[in-house]
């Protein structure tokens, strides 16, 4: 066999084994997740609910609030003069409120989440890995998915919808700062354009979009968390996978998600 | 009864324990002893159902449990409890939530039952005031004490030790065994430890068991054990006295 073919070989073996362990894992998240819905049926922990909302909820609000505020600033700041210009100051209230409510509300959140909440989860799950506490519970017949994942995956579909909204508003209230004090336009244009161009839908639409996105941040931020290679330096990488992960997969099901509902 | 018959375990290529056969008997305290790496600590967790072997019938009972699912396990382990060797507590939890965790989890038990009960189990380790603390804010040897007190919480019929005395000082090393000793006189249970302290297991142990390269090399009581013959048992004893001499 000549040096050229050995090599050949040697690239598509490197090709299989990475396909091979992408497939593994992937097979792995699915298992883990038929595991959470099948325990989704049980009694709920209301209490621990509650404590991850408030944990991963409200502790994310400062940093849903900055981001689409600035996020409506700027895009006001882009869209404005160029919508002035061609007569059309009476549309930017709507054309922001749609933009946000549809696709910018949801994303941005799901990617500040992804960060922020995703981050935290792989964090605990993974220290409790790494200190025995998972095999704690195991040993106790406590189940690690009932007792940390399921709470975790409710918690997200809770909390990131609703950050949703708090982010449409405050991004809506960011334009309108800019339209009102910085573009000249009148409150009641602004307000009104919202109430002509923004049907219910571009705000539940992006609503759906939140709850699966939680659900995807949850689930990552788990996965990696259980499945964290020991040490400090394993607890950091699976953090930072867990945080590219999701925002692959959010952009990716965002996409899908348009299709399916616009 | 605890039995292993035929057990061997493999990660990947790489066989870890070949063909183990034990026998540990109800009441009887064993030791685990044997090397880094030897296999013991893989040994602990077929035992508790923590990993499952490559082949092989592990008995808890009379139930064998290797090919038993995730829910019917949990309800064998029920009659298990568990000695971390770094604790494992809840860190989220107070002293007194991380051993009433069992008791709040399986049974309808009220709390004020649950509390007379980790205050019975924490005085049995020596720590009557410690219910709310942090475990943050334990020594190790208290976190020891502390996952033992959890461990026993719950009346189990057999309690497994991973290495209760690596990372204590000689002083707490023998008050743990103490401990273990009293808890396996008092309760009556069957106790499997696992240690690389030799010093230990000769005083807590009816039998020990020495895994060698992931084998049972040596299996007998604890006066047997020091006069053994085999080579392997006698190098790990002289190791041992070497690393008591230099601690002087």
């Amino acid at each position: 066999m000549g040096k050229g073919m050995v090599r050949l070989l040697k690239l598509l073996e490197l090709v299989g084994a990475f396909v091979l362990r992408r497939l593994d894992n992937l097979g792995t998240i699915v298992l883990l997740y038929r595991d959470t819905m099948r325990e989704l049926g049980h009694k709920p922990r209301w209490r621990h609910i509650l404590a991850q909302m408030s944990h991963l909820g409200v502790d994310s609000l400062l940093i849903v609030s900055l981001t689409l505020l600035f996020t409506g600033v700027v895009m006001t700041l882009q869209t404005a003069d160029i919508l002035i210009r061609f007569g059309a100051q009476g549309t930017i209230g709507g054309i922001i409120s749609i933009a946000i409510g549809r696709e910018l509300g949801p994303v941005l959140v799901g990617v500040v989440c992804a960060g922020r909440v995703g981050a935290a989860i792989t964090a605990e799950i993974s220290t409790m890995k790494v200190t025995e506490q998972i095999d704690a519970l195991r040993v106790m017949a406590v189940s690690p998915v009932n007792y940390l994942i399921v709470p975790r995956m409710i918690a997200c579909m809770i909390v990131v919808p609703i950050l949703t909204v708090f982010g449409d508003i405050i991004g809506v209230i960011g334009g309108w700062f800019v339209a009102v004090y910085y573009n000249g336009i009148s409150s009641y244009l602004f307000m009104n354009s919202i109430h002509k161009f923004t049907e219910v839908f571009d705000i539940t639409g992006g609503v759906i979009k939140a709850v699966f996105f939680g659900n995807v941040i949850a689930v990552l931020g788990c996965y990696y968390g259980l499945h964290s290679p020991d040490g400090a330096e394993g607890v950091g990488r699976a953090t930072t996978k867990t945080v590219v992960s999701s925002i692959i997969v959010i952009f990716i099901l965002n996409a899908v998600l348009t299709f399916i509902l616009y | 009864m605890i039995r292993l018959v035929d057990v061997c375990k493999s990660f990947g290529e790489k066989e870890v324990l070949h063909h183990i056969n034990l026998t540990i008997e109800d009441g009887e305290t064993l030791a685990i002893i044997g090397g880094s790496g030897s296999g013991k600590s893989t040994l602990l967790r077929l035992l508790i159902g923590l990993i499952r072997p490559t082949a092989g019938e592990i008995w808890i009972g009379n139930q064998e449990i290797t090919q038993l699912s995730e829910k019917e396990l949990d309800k064998v382990r029920l009659h298990m409890g568990m000695v971390f060797q770094y604790s494992a507590l809840f860190d989220s939890m107070s002293v007194g939530d991380n051993v009433a965790f069992g008791l709040r989890e399986h049974t309808k038990l009220p709390e004020t039952e649950i509390q007379r009960i980790v205050a019975e189990k924490l005085h049995l380790v020596g720590l009557d005031n410690a219910a709310q603390r942090m475990p943050s804010e334990l020594s190790g040897g208290m976190k020891k004490r502390v996952s033992l007190a959890r461990a026993i919480a719950f009346g189990p019929d057999i309690i497994f030790y991973d290495e209760p005395s690596s990372g204590l000082d000689p002083l707490m090393t023998a008050k743990i065994d103490e401990l273990i000793l009293h808890t396996q006189q008092s309760l009556d249970v069957t106790s499997v430890v696992v240690t690389h302290d030799m010093v230990s297991a000769c005083r807590i142990a009816d039998r020990i068991a020495m895994v060698h390269e992931g084998r049972i090399i040596a299996l007998d009581t604890v006066e047997n054990i020091k006069h053994s013959q085999d080579e392997r048992v006698r190098a790990f004893f002289r190791t041992v006295a070497i690393d008591r001499e230099a601690q002087g």
